[in-house]
Formats: C-alpha cells, structure tokens, sequence
C-alpha cells in the first residue's frame, strides 16, 4: 500500500521519556505466557498508574464513608474529597462552574442521562436528530429509542473514504426541524478527531443544542467547554488512567436546570412526600442514590496525573507513535490501515488480506500483544468501509516505539501462520 | 515461529479449502447463526431424509476457527442420522468447553484438534457457532438464541425449513 495515502504530519521531536513514564504503571510489568505485555487497546481501557492505584488505596483506608448526609468525621472528609474531585474535573475542562459537572457512571450513562433529562422534555414527534456515522453506539441506540418513542427522525452525516466527516453534507443537513446535534469527539474506530468547534459553531447558530461524546477525545486532547461552547460533553474515566465505573456529564448550569431528573432516588430532592418531590439543586439532581464516591475520587487523581504530564506533551508523543507505527505498518504488504484522516489520535484499525480479525487477535496475543479486534460498537463505520470487523491498536504515552516494532513482527507472524 | 495450540495444520487447511462449502438447492432444513459479537454469520443448509443427512453445506463470513469447525462439522455429520449428529453436537460443545473426559470413548475423532479452543473463553463462540447453527436446523427452530447457561457460546440462531 502506498504511504501516499496516508497524511503523514512532521515528526515531533518530544522531551518525553517513555521509560520512566512506563515505571508508574505496575501492569506494564506484566509477562503474558512468558512474553513481556505489549497493551495496545488503550482506546478500549487505560491503565492504572500507581499514584491513583494510592489515591484509592488511601482513600479506602483512611477516608471512607457515604457522602451528603451525616455530620460524622468520615462523612465529612469523604464528601469533601468527592466535591474536590469534581472540582478537578471542573478545572480539567474549563467549566465555568463545578455544578456544571455531574458524576455519572461513564459516557453512556452521560449520554443516556441526556436523553431521557432532555431528549424526553424537548424533543417532540416530527424532530430531527443530527448524529454521524462515526458515533459509538453509545450515541446511536438512545436517540433511536428516543426517536421511535416520540416519532423524531434521526439524520446521519456521512463520511468519506479517509473517515473523516463531511462537514459540508453536515451543514446541509439543518432546517426547522433540528432540534438536536450527537456528535463524537474523536472516533474510537477510526481515531479521526472531527472539527467539533465549526459544527458546534454551525449548530449553535441554529440554535440547536450540540453533545459531544468525548470519551476517546479527553486522553488525547486539552478540552476546553467553554471555548468550545458545547452544551454536553461526555467522558469516561477508565480511558484517562482512571478507574471504570465512572465518568462525567458537563452540561451548561441552564439547560441542565431545565432538564427533568434521569433518576430518582436519594440524594437528588429537596423534599419528599407521596403527593409531591422537589427536586435539589444540580448537580445533585442528576446524582440519585450513593455515587460512585471512591472511584470518583481515583478519576480526580488520575486527571491530576494527567495533567502533571501535560495533554499536549501527551498528544505530541502520541503523535509521533501514530506516525512511526502508520509508516511500518503500510510496508507490510497485505496491511491495510482503515481510517487515514489528516487529523487523527494515536489509533490505527487494520485489516490483513485473507485473514479474520479474530484470529489475528489470538495469534497476537500468543506473542503477548493485545489489540481490540471486532466491530468496535461502531457497526455504520464497518459498514461503511464494508468490512465486518477490524484489529485495532490504540497506543497511550506508555507505549514505546519498541512495541510498534512487536506489533510489526506479530503482523508477520500472523500472515506467516495463514500463508 | 512458536507451536501454535490453536492454529494446527488441519484446522488452517480446513480454514484454506474450506469442504461442503455453498448452499444446497435441494435443502429441507435450515439455519442461520449470527455471532453478534463480532458479527459473523453462518448459513447451513442441509437434506434430511428418513432422519438422515443425505447432503449437508455451509458458507458464511467468519474467522478461521468457525469456518474450519464448519468445515469438519459438515464432514463429520453427513451420511449420520439425526440422533448420531446430536451426539456429536452435544460432545462438541462439551470439549470445547473443557467438560468432555477424553479418555473415555467418544465419537469426535479429529475433531479434538479443537481441544485447545477451552483456554480461550472468547474464541469458544466461534467453534461452537456451526454447531449449534446445525442443531437449530435439524429441530427446525424458527427463531432462538442458542445461549445456553452451560456454555459461554453466544450463538443468534434463525433457522426455517
């Protein structure tokens, strides 16, 4: 395959020592039948750098106990250290307030959330629904229940043959009856990062609220909301170094004031009788029931980790792996990358000629190297590449260009088994 | 190159020349399997005459694994009666999922080779989709989930005839 095909940007020349970077994350240490651990399914899940490891090591040791309600010294502490982990997430994206960040237990309980506190409220029979075909199912499958509840319709942007959005066809897509924009930061399938801020811009001047899933974009790019001027925006924990079971919804303090309650429960009224609730302020509107306090907790620490490294540091080293491992892996032939954009993260889906994703996953992972094989909860990409599946390997700022060379043998190996 | 467990020579010769391969004209039973997982599919099409397999074929999208167990399946069950083929259907599973005894007598043959499928609980699915696709085909289930609780197999099976 020719590397025309590929944008290949400069390489950056980064102070970045992956080594002693790698010395934080106890897993990385990890032998997988004898071989060392090559992790390249970091767009699926991130590893754990020993720092949060301690910060919920401490936290379950010393600091423990339900948050919001009782007067104790254990209570206190908790619930202060949950409201200073908000406040992190608050400063990582730049909100305006820490109301404005809801605890959630991940992008698509975010997303969700949005759905049903403000699809189910505002959008009626008749409505139009502007998603793309890079989203996650995770930003397909609630609009379409939503749709099919209230007789919306839902309309897809289309991509071209590079994975990247065509923001024309986009802007075409708009009329009166617009009433809401899903869009995906970054696609987790492709790695295409998409010009969020002209479509948000483009949407906004329509008047239509826009969410952005940023689950894959917030390890790999600096966010910023207010810049952005997003309405929502969705991440996880997991993919940021952080632990699963958590993750944010950042909406504007208006809407998310105008929006119904997604769950009901403790924590999240004001007053409770049989004939009437009142609901509490937010965010605790949206937070029902004892939240994920420890692993809340952990996320703090990990975007603290993050951020003492520096996204941008962390983008430019990830730049120069994607473009390493994009050079190597277009010279074996029968490789074909799926997913070229000009601007993409560290993530590169494959196909080999001939040979199933899956067995090249297993055949990977005998040499101890693991990539994601499958549709990605991305079917529209797939089909639109018109492959059922791919291999995918994502890197993080742990992984050195030694794995990439790993990857390139296990590639080898793979073809060699099936020739 | 290390020794492959999983990747034997019959298994990656079955996956090359895959045998029974197409679609019969003449079927009286069939069935569709889908792993939705990771979206492959599977179409068996078979002749049942007098609770024989007379003619047998499959062909579908899938990975090595699935198509060479296809493959061996479709050569193993053709010219078997009906209660033979479930015998196998039922030791498949069971081997695949680490249950069968095989010292004691059984009727899979080289069928073992896929023994080692057991210590990858993800890849099972896939050795497993032909069977329980051909099990649906031969009871004429219309529309089921093969999922069953006593093996990790996650096989959507429609099948009509």
């Amino acid at each position: 395959m020719s590397p025309a095909t590929v944008s290949l940007k400069p390489e950056i020349s980064v102070d970045f020592d992956a080594e002693k970077i790698r010395a934080d994350f106890p897993i990385l240490k990890l032998k997988i039948d004898g071989k060392p651990l090559v992790y390249l399914d970091n767009a699926a899940s991130s590893q754990m750098p020993q720092q949060v490891i301690d910060r919920l090591v401490r936290y379950q040791t010393t600091q423990h106990a339900n948050i919001n309600r009782a007067v104790h010294y254990l209570s206190e502490v908790a619930t202060m250290e949950y409201h200073t982990a908000r406040c992190k997430l608050q400063q990582f994206i730049n909100a305006r307030e820490d109301r404005e960040v809801i605890f959630t237990s991940g992008t698509t309980d975010s997303i969700n959330l949005v759905m049903h506190g403000y699809g189910r409220k505002f959008i009626k029979a008749g409505d139009e629904i502007i998603l793309t075909t890079l989203e996650h199912h995770s930003n397909i499958v609630p609009w379409q229940m939503l749709a099919n509840e209230k007789g919306a319709k839902i309309r897809v942007v289309p991509i071209n043959d590079k994975g990247e959005l065509e923001v024309d066809e986009y802007e075409k897509l708009f009329n009166e009856r617009t009433k809401f924009v899903g869009l995906i930061h970054v696609s987790n399938a492709l790695g295409t990062i998409n010009p969020v801020q002209r479509m948000i811009d483009f949407a906004h001047q329509h008047g239509v609220p826009v969410l952005i899933d940023g689950a894959q974009a917030a390890p790999h790019i600096t966010i910023d909301v207010q810049a952005l001027d997003c309405d929502f925006y969705a991440f996880s924990a997991h993919k940021l170094c952080g632990p699963t079971g958590v993750g944010i919804l950042y909406g504007k303090a208006a809407l998310l004031e105008s929006m119904q309650p997604f769950k009901g429960g403790g924590d999240m009224i004001a007053s409770v009788t049989f004939e009437e609730t009142l609901y509490n302020t937010i965010p605790h509107k949206f937070e029902a029931g004892t939240p994920p306090i420890a692993a809340a907790i952990g996320f703090g620490a990990a975007v603290d980790y993050l951020s003492a490294i520096g996204i941008e540091r962390i983008a430019a080293y990830e730049l120069s792996l994607l473009n390493y491992a994009t050079e190597r892996l277009n010279d074996i032939p029968g490789v074909k990358i799926i997913g070229t954009a000009a601007e993409k993260t560290a993530v590169i889906s494959f196909t080999i000629d001939g040979i199933h994703p899956h067995d090249i996953g297993t055949i990977l992972n005998q040499d101890g190297i693991a990539v994601r094989t499958g549709h990605h909860c991305a079917q529209p990409v797939m089909q639109r590449f018109n492959v059922p599946a791919t291999s995918r390997a994502s890197f993080a700022f742990y992984n050195k260009k030694t794995e990439v060379d790993a990857l390139v043998a296990g590639i080898k190996n793979v073809q060699k088994v099936f020739l | 190159m290390h020794t492959n467990s999983l990747y034997q020579e019959v298994i990656l010769d079955h996956n090359r020349k895959p045998r029974n391969y197409g679609k019969l004209d003449h079927a009286n039973h069939q069935a569709v399997g889908h792993n939705p997982l990771c979206g492959d599919r599977l179409d068996i099409t078979l002749q049942l005459e007098n609770d024989q397999i007379n003619d047998i074929a499959f062909q579908g999208e899938s990975c090595a694994i699935c198509k060479a167990s296809a493959s061996m399946m479709t050569a193993a069950v053709k010219g078997k009666s009906r209660l033979d083929a479930e015998t196998l259907i039922h030791e498949f599973r069971e081997l695949a999922t680490g249950k069968l005894d095989t010292t004691h007598p059984h009727h899979l043959g080289r069928l073992t080779v896929f023994s080692g499928i057991r210590d990858l609980p993800t890849r099972v699915k896939c050795a497993i989709l032909p069977w329980h696709t051909l099990h649906a085909a031969l009871n004429s289930i219309t529309s089921a989930s093969t999922e069953e609780n006593h093996d990790s197999a996650h096989a959507v099976v429609s099948s009509k005839s």
